[in-house]
């Protein structure tokens, strides 16, 4: 197809050329990928080659001070001078020997089984056995610190190949004060960055690293540690929790993960053009009070959710207020199943939650309806546009043009959206269809948590956690694949 | 479109002061049609008023609730709306009582905010000033993998950091420092905004200041952070408004030991695994009080929420 062709095309065309073109492209992408993937693998091991005649080149070419640095580090650094440089690198070893020889190489080497000692019992006392869970943690944070461990060191041996270079060329080292220094100026980024990265290491990649490989595991109910051990088994969690047999959990995950997505698709749409209908009406030339409706909206956004969810919960339940005063009033005849009907509670969800969303999308609404230029409109109402017109033609793809971005993070945001329904519903209303203690308003997040918190099956809550991940991957990587050819072409006219 | 295009009708007239000869502009032109913009206007009124009932009714409601007596009427759910007589005994209660631990909640939580919103601010605009105004290597690197971290679900790593923070002993009975911590330490991932934000701070700045000798440190703290404040104001408002809501982790951390609950926490517990009948009013009660200063704090600095939230949202 020529561009004059793909021109032609309205615009709802190219959305789905586009669309269908992205899922043709990924064979091709996939083989670039594997590629990629290979080169990398072959840069990678070229790299380690080069490291490897590197150290060995420092080694020959070395002095004593060097040579001695292989084995302890920092020596180098303290033996020219550099005495700050030194003790760090110092100390680092020391923690890190101290550390292996304690606890990593034990764990290290139970890592492939996750232990063989079975707790048991001696007439009253527990005699305590190996504990899977520690093994497996502390076996994944050995590997950390073994890696950061090889990168010191090769970084210490760097170090002393430059300080010998710089010091025959016959010029001067820096100080400690100078690398104190040099902290809040060239390596600025090192200060700011150090402590946030290190948390995120600890508290977020490594549980992440940690939980991926339980999904590999037994790890559930009746494999816990420290009474039981569990172990390794392959694939076997994802085949359960998708295939479709009378044991597993294929069929409700996809009525989850359905629900996950109609969800999500209606909870970002509807709040988006609700409440770009509402910050139209606010900022209507004439309507008074703006500032008034706007804060009144906004208390939503500002009372804690446990509290207004909560509250708006217990007023639609059975025997809520809604439904009393309703039945009072002769409306209806017999309380609105809101909340124990599956399809009143979906729909019940999906109203609500716009009394949360519709606050967001008015404010940032507003912010962009602003800055759209005003002579748009004067042009446009001289053509004689109606209002509808004026909306279609000029309002609808500005907007969606600056906020594309923010559509694609509201819509992971809620495929996550948690408090939303934990509050209002908590998953319910359950049945006997649906295996796992899954409910028909349950989305794929507050599955995992009932799964980690109720039934402890944290092997299955690993195995769905990487899906949402999948699930969002793919998602985003589709409309960052849509959305440019979209925004290419957009004008305003 | 083009055929029933009108055409517009310009009246020219001539103002004799100034000697002109003006257009007058097709707003002016459209009061003729006042009529139809009144009634569009009317229109608007209704559904915002309207819209603005559904919004607040809850909230009211909700007060009306934390006014009727446990003692006297019912302290579950009743069939009506108004207190037939009103009262403060619940509010009493949540203060006097011996069973109750509302303040101690109450405190918790705050204590938690409060370290909260100083060391998450301090943390994410560290990153996010490293990351939008510095140049190195592995920038790149950084910012893919939050990225890819961001889209795995918070959850998934609940029990690991829970095992996390027992091996530290700040479960239980250090719950609060251990929540302290477990949300300072990835906030740094949460820097877009802020980044966004450090973004448009024009480059020159840095630059003048640097050829004037300033160090880098010296233009984050002297020439940037002024600057910022906006942000720098937005930021802690998250910070602090965001543990008074959380009830997941934060139960999950505490598990069994009431005294180290924080507010949301007790409460969710009040209307759902206590007997919430003997409840409903005193968690009423309780929402309001923590409700109110927070929305006071919320719409106080609406501005800058504003600010931050279009900021964030335009750049993605």
């Amino acid at each position: 197809m020529t561009d004059l062709d793909y021109l032609k095309m309205s615009k709802w065309a190219r959305l789905a050329h586009s669309f269908v073109g992205f899922f043709a492209s990924i064979p091709s992408k996939c083989r670039d990928g594997f590629k990629k993937l290979g080169l990398w693998f072959v840069r990678l091991f070229r790299s380690i080659a080069d490291n490897l005649v590197d150290l060995v080149d420092t080694f020959v070419k070395g002095d004593w001070k060097t040579r001695l640095s292989y084995l302890v580090m920092g020596f180098g650094s303290f033996a020219r001078g550099q005495w700050g440089r030194g003790l760090l690198f110092f100390l680092f070893q020391t923690v890190f020997n101290l550390y292996m020889v304690n606890f990593g190489v034990a764990y290290l080497g139970k890592l492939n089984t996750l232990g063989t000692l079975e707790t048991y019992r001696e007439g009253r006392r527990t005699i305590y056995g190996d504990n899977s869970f520690f093994i497996l943690l502390y076996g994944v944070l050995t590997l950390f610190f073994v890696l950061a461990f090889i990168y010191t060191w090769r970084a210490n041996i760097r170090q002393n190949k430059v300080s010998q270079q710089i010091l025959d060329s016959g010029k001067k080292l820096k100080s400690t004060k100078d690398d104190l220094k040099s902290l809040a100026d060239e390596q600025f980024h090192k200060t700011l960055l150090a402590l946030p990265t290190l948390g995120v290491l600890v508290f977020t990649v490594l549980p992440i690293i940690f939980m991926i490989l339980v999904a590999f595991t037994n790890f559930d109910a009746t494999h816990q540690p420290p009474s039981k051990l569990f172990t390794w088994v392959g694939w076997d969690n994802f085949r359960q929790l998708l295939s479709s047999d009378s044991a597993s959990y294929g069929d409700t995950f996809k009525q989850v993960l359905f629900w996950t997505l109609l969800w999500a698709f209606f909870a970002t749409f509807l709040n988006y053009f609700l409440g770009m209908m509402v910050a139209i009406m606010i900022n209507k030339k004439g309507i008074k009070l703006k500032k008034m409706w706007r804060t009144i909206l906004v208390m939503t956004i500002a009372i804690p959710q446990f509290v207004s969810l909560l509250y708006v919960s217990k007023m639609f339940a059975q025997d809520g207020l809604i439904n009393t005063y309703l039945m009072k009033w002769g409306w209806i005849a017999s309380p609105i199943p809101f909340w124990t009907d599956a399809g009143w509670a979906r729909f019940t969800i999906i109203l609500i939650n716009l009394w949360i969303g519709i606050p967001y999308l008015m404010l940032i609404a507003t912010g962009i309806l602003m800055n759209i230029p005003a002579d748009l409109y004067e042009s446009a109402r001289i053509d004689g546009a109606n209002a509808f017109q004026m909306y279609r033609k000029i309002t609808l793809p500005y907007m969606l043009f600056v906020t594309g971005p923010y559509l694609l993070t509201s819509f992971t945001g809620n495929i996550n959206n948690f408090n939303v329904i934990f509050l209002l519903t908590g998953g319910k209303p359950l049945s006997l269809e649906l295996s796992g203690n899954a409910g028909y308003t349950d989305l794929l997040i507050t599955w995992l948590y009932k799964m980690t918190v109720n039934d402890t099956n944290y092997k299955l809550a690993a195995v769905m956690g990487i899906l949402v991940f999948v699930v969002t991957a793919v998602i985003n990587l589709l409309v960052y694949n849509l959305i440019p050819s979209v925004k290419n072409e957009e004008d305003f006219q | 479109m083009s055929n029933n295009k009108q055409i517009p009708e310009v009246d020219i007239v001539v103002d004799e002061k100034a000697g002109v000869i003006r257009e007058i502009k097709p707003e002016q032109k459209l009061r003729s049609k006042s009529g139809h913009e009144k009634r569009v206007n009317v229109g608007i009124y209704t559904i915002l008023t309207l819209m603005a009932i559904i919004w607040l009714a809850p909230f009211v409601f909700l007060v009306f609730q934390s006014f009727r007596s446990y003692l006297t009427e019912n302290g579950g759910m009743v069939n009506y709306l108004l207190p037939k007589t009103w009262s403060l005994d619940n509010y009493i209660w949540l203060f006097t009582d011996e069973k109750s631990l509302f303040l101690r909640w109450y405190l918790n939580t705050l204590i938690i905010a409060l370290f909260n919103a100083v060391l998450q601010t301090v943390i994410v605009l560290s990153v996010a000033y490293a990351l939008s105004r510095l140049r190195f290597k592995g920038r790149k690197l950084i910012m893919n993998a939050v990225l890819v971290l961001g889209l795995f679900p918070g959850f998934l790593t609940m029990i690991t950091l829970y095992f996390l923070l027992k091996q530290l002993g700040l479960t239980q009975n250090g719950a609060i420092p251990g929540l302290i911590l477990i949300y300072c330490a990835s906030s740094g991932m949460g820097y877009y905004i802020s980044k966004g934000f450090f973004d448009t701070i024009p480059k020159s700045l840095d630059e003048s200041a640097r050829i004037d000798g300033a160090t880098r440190f010296q233009v984050f703290m002297k020439i940037i952070m002024p600057l910022a404040k906006p942000i720098v104001i937005y930021t802690i408002l998250m910070a602090f408004m965001a543990p008074w809501g959380d009830f997941v982790f934060a139960s999950y951390v505490a598990f069994g030991t009431t005294t180290n609950y924080n507010v949301a926490v007790g409460l969710y517990q009040w209307v759902n695994v206590a007997d919430y009948q003997g409840f409903f009013t005193r968690f009423c009660a309780g929402g309001v009080l923590v409700a109110v200063p927070i929305t006071a704090l919320f719409l106080a600095l609406q501005k800058y929420y504003v600010e931050g939230v279009t900021g964030g949202a335009v750049k993605g």
